[in-house]
């Protein structure tokens, strides 16, 4: 059968998306340190190139299959069968343009911020930028691995050299808490490796069935990698340390694109390759979903940094996509996708404003804030857009995703869907009561005189601010994409039959 | 479709262009663009209910909103006998409070922002009762509570302010949380969210039951309570009613087009646009009905004691909505919505002319430092005092009419409980004329209690302001006339002078009163009497004895207190719900679950490397002699080893 | 002919030699020199199965031997003096650096 239809494109647009800024990455090396704003000016032109070149991405996308698109395919290292084998279906286009977008308004916003080592910063931004990129379009386990594992180094040194006060506490425990799970993950693909018969090749593993058993223990080995990645309650304590101690660009990835791929490796691993460990898990992965939602929530509420408030809100807003993305009906997947970009876009904004206001403040005590809104007018509207997205209003994205959550959450369990309502309320709850501290009330001393924002700031948040009104006005077109994708995933995951065999035998012929 | 598409979008390009351009260019001349907008849309409003009159009705999509596997829905416009009331009650309101606005918000420094907000309002609500499916309706329902939040915050530097608007968003999402559960399990019954064939198939699923969280319950009084929540909560029916007094922080304009005239009526439409679903379950129609007696009876025991003009109109506006939701407990939908439509009138009037006493006191709300008025302000006087009267039920004006409808129906319907809340309607018909009367006779008779700078500021407001005043008030006075009892009617030789009735007949039903004319006779005449002994007991007390109130109060201070106090029912939130939340988050989760459990282990499994590397590191002697005897000994032992083998 | 043992012999106690004197002795350069001397134990014994065997192989091995441990003996030297030069002694006890 053949698994994938071709690039209609004439061009290997994805290796061009991944290695355009890594090449970019290579140049901004040969330029000179003191030059600094040519090194922006350059990265900021590489980073919108690449973006312009992801758009046919949108543009040309067949949104009539669930095959893959764009699809690249040749030999690396023949001996143990890997391939470079690159592609994108319904699930993983959007990301694919998240992260090309996210990468030029990472760009703006340092702008002015970092002032150390900006040569370097770039650099890592850049290749992070390829890494997350190459992680999305994968269709090969060892490149795939490769990419996962690529990206944590940028993100390690973004906390660690341009971070706050406690940077390398927060950049170490990152680094190790993804890369235990991680490590766990790589030994589950090598069991896969072996028992399929010697392939790395996604789509291939995808048509073949395993025994429940091995099912079960891959189904763990993998969840480690990507619970963390989520995070998913109890695993979501290295969330906060990293985006309050990282630079802004650096919570912005981190937010908007970086932990998405724990989410997507569910959608994208755990669910077709172990369909059937899947539904059977799906209790335990609903409840740990509603008390990420309800913690992250509650936590919220007792917040005094500004960053750790919007990290803890990210900690329950991950918990909805996971309830959607477990709850394993259209409604639910499909909400979970979105709300996934939807996270991306208001929570990467979120962060993006805190920059904004940091850069003037150097604070991220909330309260060493008051009365913004009466100083910085155009500021406070942007960040109340934002606010009402994350809180899930009617008209912005936020309301699409959580309501088809909720929605396939509560026809999957019942409890799981009125539990996660409870999320909402609280959301209201603790967002409202951040702006009203930060932005109402009298001016604090610290903020009164403030600049508006300037015409720089106003292009970055501009893009997130057209995005939470078009999807939640008009999210058919980004629904569209995914509807073949999800239905065809969910056939696999719901057809799926267990296939008991001896656990041992199987470990025997794995391990020969 | 097209000049229909009219009413809800201009308003929404006022919005955009006063937000975007206002503050720069518009300033002062923002009012315009919003004024024209409404005005616009009152006329096409006023098409419509032409169209509708003629019997053309409509139901048609815009553009498909959201797909998603089976499910759904689109942004789509029902026309319809309800929606075309709804839109003559908005848009009518709205014009005349931006009208009413350009005098009172003069010289404040967000000019453009109020009547941007007020425009987005306007199109939230429009949205909301011209939508044909439940989604649309919660996207205007959420909508309007936004533009709630934004206008009770509009002055978001007082604190009080800022936390009154987030108030009112909070304790909505409380309501919304089971409006939204009401939605899904709609969807999950029948397949789509369109009125239509919702409505169509409900008799299908009239005795079906349920298992919700475990329980079994019947299918229709799950959903119809479900749906109730979101009532409560926008409509500040108890127990969700603390959000209201609190919303009068906003700008009196707000307080009257908001709370008071439409948006706090959406519960009521709802209930209204769903009877289909609600007639079906008996026990949700009597919590329906219970709800809206003891609030209305609640708040308007509330409202006798307290001196904040705004907050007596306010918790006078919960006690009607009381009322209205007392009407659809007990099957009379029409009536309901009869009453929401003159009472938008006579509320909006009575919180205009509070706002135009305002503009006279310098923003003074205390009906203890007012008195005397009368003679400043004869128009606002004059209005107010009709409004008044229309509210307390006095025959002739609107309020009589609607009032009567809903307590003969209550007395008549079919309801068990009917007899009871026609009771408490009656009781509360009286305190409403006795909590009215004494905020006129406070404010308007007597001598003038404020100080001197005050009473040489007094003045009668500008005629921006007294126009719409009294343009409503002809509203207060007539609006009645379209639902005149048949009774009445029936001496004047009109068959069928309940028009309005007969209008509504094909969206809400009519269900006839079973009583015989004497009882009908009985009944108005019990209310007409409680509402004069009401006036009657008012000017009383502050007219001629004024010292019995504060006797009243030092006898009865147990009670007075509690009344003053609002029964305490934001205190109970705040220490059952508000404090312990918070608590939990710092003491519990932060400090337990965070910090001590998952940290311990975080961080706790690297520290036990650590403790272990220290002690193997001294093993690390540095002295080079002992790492060569630990290889020499290495040596032997492999040597060892390979001989023995 | 001399027996291959007594070359063996002969090898093992230079190698021994060395050990101990590596394992005992404090001073740096009479403990280079030890491992010099366990490098030629090994360096006769290859020549010895060379000989024996007839292979060429063996002594070729110790012509690298000798090459290395020339260099080493260089490199080993300058770093002695480094030390010494630092520390103004050759005395091992007292270069305790590596302790953990």
């Amino acid at each position: 059968m053949e698994q994938a239809i071709m690039n209609n494109l004439g061009f290997p647009i994805l290796s061009a998306l991944i290695f355009l800024p890594i090449a970019g990455a290579a140049l901004l090396l040969l330029m000179p340190r003191a030059k600094e704003s040519l090194i922006k000016w350059a990265s900021l032109l590489v980073s919108i190139i690449a973006f312009a070149l992801s758009i046919p991405l949108f543009t040309n996308f067949d949104k009539t299959t669930h095959l893959m698109q764009f699809k690249e395919r040749y030999e690396w290292i023949p001996s143990w069968n890997v391939t470079y084998y690159l592609g994108l279906d319904g699930i993983s286009v959007l990301f694919v343009l998240l992260s090309t977008l996210i990468t030029i308004l990472c760009v703006l916003i340092s702008w002015n911020s970092i002032k150390t080592k900006t040569k370097e910063f770039y650099i890592s931004i850049l290749i992070m930028e390829g890494a997350m990129i190459g992680v999305f379009c994968s269709l090969d386990f060892m490149l795939f691995y490769l990419f996962w594992e690529a990206m944590l180094i940028p993100m390690y040194l973004l906390i660690g050299v341009w971070g706050g006060p406690n940077r390398i506490y927060a950049a170490v425990k990152f680094f190790l808490y993804t890369l235990i799970g991680s490590v766990l993950m790589l030994v589950g693909i090598i069991v896969l490796y072996f028992y399929a018969g010697k392939t790395f090749d996604i789509l291939e593993l995808m048509t073949k069935t395993y025994p429940y058993q091995l099912q079960f223990w891959l189904f763990w080995a993998f969840f480690a990698a990507f619970a963390v990645k989520v995070p998913m309650f109890p695993v979501h304590t290295w969330l906060p340390d990293a985006h309050t101690e990282a630079p802004t660009a650096g919570s912005v990835i981190l937010a908007a694109v970086l932990i998405k791929m724990g989410a997507y490796g569910f959608i994208r691993f755990s669910l077709p390759l172990f369909p059937e460990a899947s539904k059977a898990m799906t209790p335990v992965m609903l409840t740990l979903s509603v008390i990420a939602i309800i913690y992250g929530a509650v936590i919220c509420l007792a917040q005094t940094d500004l960053k750790r408030l919007i990290a803890y809100s990210s900690v329950s807003h991950m918990g909805f996509v996971t309830l959607g993305i477990f709850a394993l009906n259209s409604q639910g997947v499909e909400g979970g996708i979105l709300q996934m970009i939807n996270h991306g876009i208001v929570t990467g904004a979120l962060f993006l404003s805190v920059g904004v206001i940091y850069d003037r403040t150097h604070t991220r005590q909330i309260a060493d804030y008051g009365g913004v809104a009466s100083v910085m007018p155009v500021y406070a509207a942007a960040f109340m857009v934002f606010t009402l997205a994350s809180i899930g209003l009617p008209a912005t994205n936020g309301f699409i995703g959580e309501f088809l959550i909720i929605l396939g959450g509560f026809a999957a369990n019942q409890w799981a869907g009125v539990l996660a309502a409870t999320g909402i309320i609280i959301g209201a709850g603790y967002m409202l009561w951040l702006y009203q501290r930060v932005f109402f009330m009298e001016t604090n001393q610290k903020v009164a005189g403030l600049n508006d924002v300037n015409m720089r700031e106003i292009i970055t948040l501009l893009p997130m601010v057209l995005l939470i009104f078009w999807i939640g006005v008009y999210p058919n077109t980004f629904l569209g994409f995914m509807h073949e994708s999800v239905r065809h995933l969910l056939e696999r995951v719901n057809t799926g039959s267990v296939h008991e065999i001896n656990i041992a035998k199987n470990i025997m012929e794995i391990l020969k | 479709m097209s000049n229909y598409l009219l009413i809800p979008f201009l308003p929404l390009a006022a919005f955009l262009i006063n937000i975007l351009l206002g503050r720069k260019y518009l300033r002062e001349k923002a009012h315009w663009v919003s004024i024209l907008a409404v005005a616009g849309s009152w006329v096409v409003a006023v098409m419509t209910l032409g169209d509708v009159l003629s019997g053309k009705t409509l139901n048609q999509d815009l553009y498909t909103w959201i797909v998603s596997g089976s499910f759904k829905v689109s942004v789509g416009f029902l026309i319809d006998q309800l929606t075309v009331v709804m839109l003559i009650v908005v848009t009518t309101c709205s014009m005349l409070i931006h009208i009413y606005s350009v005098g009172y918000m003069h010289g404040d420094n967000g000019y453009y922002r109020f009547f941007a907000y007020l425009s987005l309002f306007t199109f939230c609500m429009l949205m909301l009762v011209m939508a044909n499916n439940f989604l649309q309706l919660y996207f205007g329902w959420e909508g309007v509570g936004l533009c709630s939040y934004f206008l009770i915050g509009y002055y978001f530097e007082k604190k009080s302010a800022s936390d009154a608007g987030k108030k009112a968003f909070i304790v909505n999402r409380f309501g919304d949380f089971g409006f939204g559960l009401g939605v899904i399990m709609i969807f999950l019954t029948f397949g789509t969210t369109y009125y239509e064939p919702v409505f169509g198939q409900v008799g299908g699923f009239a005795n079906q039951t349920v298992n919700f969280l475990g329980y079994d319950v019947h299918l229709m009084t799950l959903i119809a309570l479900l749906l109730f929540c979101g009532a409560i909560g926008k409509s500040a029916q108890m127990p969700l009613h603390v959000w209201l007094p609190d919303a009068m922080e906003g700008p009196t304009p707000v307080s009257a087009l908001i709370h008071a005239a439409t948006m706090v009526t959406a519960g009521v439409f709802m209930v209204a646009r769903c009877n289909p679903i609600f007639s079906l379950s008996e026990t949700a129609l009597m919590v329906v009905a219970l709800t809206g007696a003891i609030t209305s009876l609640f708040s308007a025991t509330i409202g006798l004691v307290q001196n904040d003009i705004k907050r007596i109109i306010a918790y006078s506006t919960i006690s009607q909505l009381g009322y209205m939701f007392l009407a659809c407990g007990v099957g009379a939908y029409t009536a309901g919505i009869f009453h929401l439509y003159t009472h938008a009138f006579f509320k909006a009037l009575l919180f205009l002319c509070a706002g135009s006493v305002m503009h006279a006191m310098a923003g003074e709300l205390d009906l203890q430092k007012m008195g005397g008025l009368k003679k400043y302000m004869p128009v606002t006087y004059f209005t107010m005092l009709l409004a008044s009267l229309s509210i307390a039920g006095v025959p002739g004006f609107a309020g009589f009419f609607s009032k009567d409808e809903i307590l003969w129906m209550a007395y008549s319907g079919p309801s068990p409980v009917g007899k009871f809340v026609w009771l408490i309607g009656t009781i509360v018909a009286f305190l409403t004329a006795f909590y009215s009367f004494r905020l006129i006779f406070l404010t308007f008779h007597g001598k003038f209690r404020g100080t001197h700078e005050q009473e040489h500021h007094l003045h009668e407001s500008p005629k921006v302001m007294t126009i719409p005043l009294v343009l409503l008030c002809l509203g207060a006075i007539f609006s009645g006339y379209v639902g005149v009892p048949n009774l009445i009617g029936g001496i004047f030789g009109i068959e069928h002078s309940n028009w309005v009735a007969e209008f509504m007949k094909p969206v809400l039903g009519h269900p006839e009163g079973h009583g015989t004319h004497s009882e009908e006779w009985m009944v108005m005449g019990i209310s007409v009497i409680a509402g004069f002994s009401g006036i009657g007991l008012a000017a009383l007390f502050y007219l001629i004895k004024t010292d019995i109130p504060v006797k009243l109060a030092q006898q009865f201070n147990a009670i007075y207190k509690v009344l003053f106090n609002k029964y305490y029912v934001d205190e109970l939130y705040s220490f059952l719900i508000v404090r312990p939340t918070i608590w939990i988050s710092e003491k519990v989760l932060i400090g337990i679950t965070d910090a001590k459990i998952i940290e311990a282990i975080v961080n706790g499994v690297p520290k036990g490397i650590g403790v272990l590397s220290q002690q193997l590191r001294k093993v690390q002697t540095g002295f080079l002699q002992h790492y060569a005897a630990i290889m020499a000994a290495g040596v032997l032992i492999i040597i060892a080893l390979m001989l023995l083998r | 002919m001399v027996p291959l043992n007594w070359y063996l012999m002969l090898s093992t106690v230079v190698f021994m030699i060395g050990v101990f004197g590596f394992l005992t002795r404090r001073n740096i350069i009479i403990m280079f020199m030890s491992v010099e001397l366990m490098l030629n134990g090994v360096n006769i014994s290859l020549i010895s199965f060379s000989h024996f065997l007839q292979d060429m192989r063996g002594q070729i091995l110790v012509f690298f031997i000798i090459t290395v441990a020339a260099a080493e003996a260089a490199i080993g030297l300058a770093i002695i003096i480094a030390l010494f030069r630092n520390k103004t002694t050759a005395h091992v006890d007292e270069m305790t650096e590596m302790k953990g």
